[in-house]
């Protein structure tokens, strides 16, 4: 009896093992993602970075997720910072903006290159989740694969107020630039 | 058993580490130690006339308006109080995000009053509980007016602790225990020291609106000769409008400084002797380096 216990559970260890050697293997993420975005006006400049933005990539299935928390976002204006957070985005209702979906044509993430991309998926701000195609780059390098992209966000598509009477007028389409630089996750 | 137990739970963890729809909570589990700091408790460094536990940021500047005209009782032939105008201009910078700061010229004695705040504590919820914020305020001037006194006699000295604490996203309250020395206080036989604690706070009524109230009480004997004063109180509207904070009140104090709205608060709210007022702060940051950004 014990030893078809010791054989069952070394088999268990065993595909375990296994399984999770093939699974780490297809991790790929990053916690210091950069992700920039501009509201400026020719009156105002108005741009904040956000340096800590989370990605983790599956290259198994091509599964992607991205999480981003609005109050690391540092604006050169502390004043504009404090207003993005509490007037705007309103930081403690929706602390996060996150997209998870899937890169539409997989690239061969084993070999080296730059390929044209794009993800579909649910993309959430300000607590409004809106199903988007966004396109982007990406690039494969020494075990690393850097996904960077241009993007823009409507304010009124998720239900992002501007009060008529702002005497700093922010743009209604925000330019949004991302660069995140993955690695194998451990 | 146990082993086989053990394993069944360890493999169990891992699948669930790698179920593909789970990559966002994966993103989420990283960073549940976060401690989050509560901002925006006042929308100013004022609660009203007081100070507040906000201070500039690192390399920001404010530069600040403030009005009194005169008592809403004076009637129609003083244009009940806007005839006459007291003001005070001042600049605030933030040495670093915690220490800021002051200076101002109240035309009231012709006051030049200098000032430091310094946060101590923040309040935080998340990984660190902080319940309150704290923020240390010392302050000195001197009344030019009086050209016969000696300038020894001409000093006074405020220090403040400001303990305040946001209350959700409306409500935010402020305990501001008050020590005022002036070495020669303005009436005779007035008591060089007064103590008091000031009570105030706001509660937004939108994003960019709050209605604010403010009360000092002072451990003194109230409206005698030797101390002909009141307690200060001021109800008010902070507008916020992007790089401007306007704040509109009503007070019985017609100073703009703490010895002056503290120590020496005149009118009294049970006959009229309110005062309309606003203060007007524009915030400007000097922070070059961050400036522009390369795209």
């Amino acid at each position: 009896m014990k030893t078809h216990f010791f054989r069952v559970a070394c088999l268990a260890m065993f595909s375990t093992a296994l399984l999770s050697e093939n699974a780490f293997a297809q991790m790929f993420s990053t916690s210091g993602g950069n992700t920039k975005f501009s509201a400026s006006t020719p009156l105002e400049n108005i741009e904040a970075e956000n340096k800590k933005s989370q990605v983790i990539l599956n290259t198994a299935n091509s599964e992607i997720a991205i999480r981003m928390n609005m109050r690391d976002f540092v604006f050169p204006n502390k004043l504009m910072q404090e207003h993005f957070n509490e007037n705007y985005i309103e930081s403690e209702k929706y602390p996060t903006a996150t997209f998870s979906g899937k890169v539409d044509k997989a690239p061969d993430y084993a070999k080296d290159g730059d390929y044209d991309v794009s993800a579909t998926g649910k993309f959430t701000v300000h607590g409004v989740t809106r199903e988007r195609t966004i396109k982007g780059k990406m690039k494969v390098e020494g075990g690393k694969i850097t996904i960077s992209s241009d993007f823009e966000v409507a304010l009124v598509d998720h239900k992002i107020e501007v009060p008529k009477v702002v005497f700093v007028k922010i743009a209604q389409i925000i330019k949004v630039k991302a660069q995140y630089v993955l690695s194998p996750k451990k | 058993m146990k082993v086989l137990r053990l394993l069944v739970m360890l493999m169990g963890s891992s699948t669930v580490l790698y179920a593909q729809d789970d990559l966002l909570n994966e993103l989420s589990k990283q960073d549940s130690a976060q401690t989050v700091p509560v901002t925006a408790t006042f929308k100013s460094t004022r609660v009203v006339n007081g100070q507040s536990v906000e201070t500039m940021k690192k390399k920001h500047l404010d530069f600040r308006i403030s009005h009194r005209f005169g008592k809403l009782n004076s009637g129609a032939y003083q244009f009940f109080g806007l005839d006459q105008a007291t003001m005070r201009l001042g600049f605030e910078y933030g040495l670093t995000d915690d220490l800021m700061i002051g200076v101002g010229r109240s035309t009231s004695q012709k006051v030049y009053d200098f000032f430091g705040k310094y946060k101590l504590l923040k309040q935080s919820t998340g990984a660190r509980i902080m319940p309150v914020s704290v923020t240390l305020f010392g302050g000195t001037g001197v009344a030019t007016v009086d050209k016969e006194r000696e300038f020894q006699d001409k000093l006074y000295y405020t220090a403040q602790v400001l303990v305040a604490r946001k209350f959700g996203e409306r409500l935010s309250l402020q305990l501001s225990p008050t020590y005022l020395y002036r070495t020669m206080p303005d009436v005779t036989g007035d008591e060089k020291v007064v103590l008091a604690v000031g009570i105030g706070g706001r509660f937004k009524l939108s994003k960019r609106v709050s209605l604010n109230g403010e009360y000092f009480y002072t451990a003194r004997e109230k409206n005698t000769v030797t101390a002909p004063y009141h307690d200060s109180m001021s109800f008010g509207v902070d507008i916020e409008t992007g790089g401007h904070v306007f704040q509109l009140h009503f007070t019985n104090s017609l100073g703009m400084i703490e010895k002056q709205f503290i120590g020496e608060t005149a009118g009294s709210w049970g006959k009229g002797d309110i005062h309309y007022g606003f203060n007007i702060s524009r915030t400007f940051s000097f922070d070059k380096k961050n400036k522009r950004q390369p795209n």
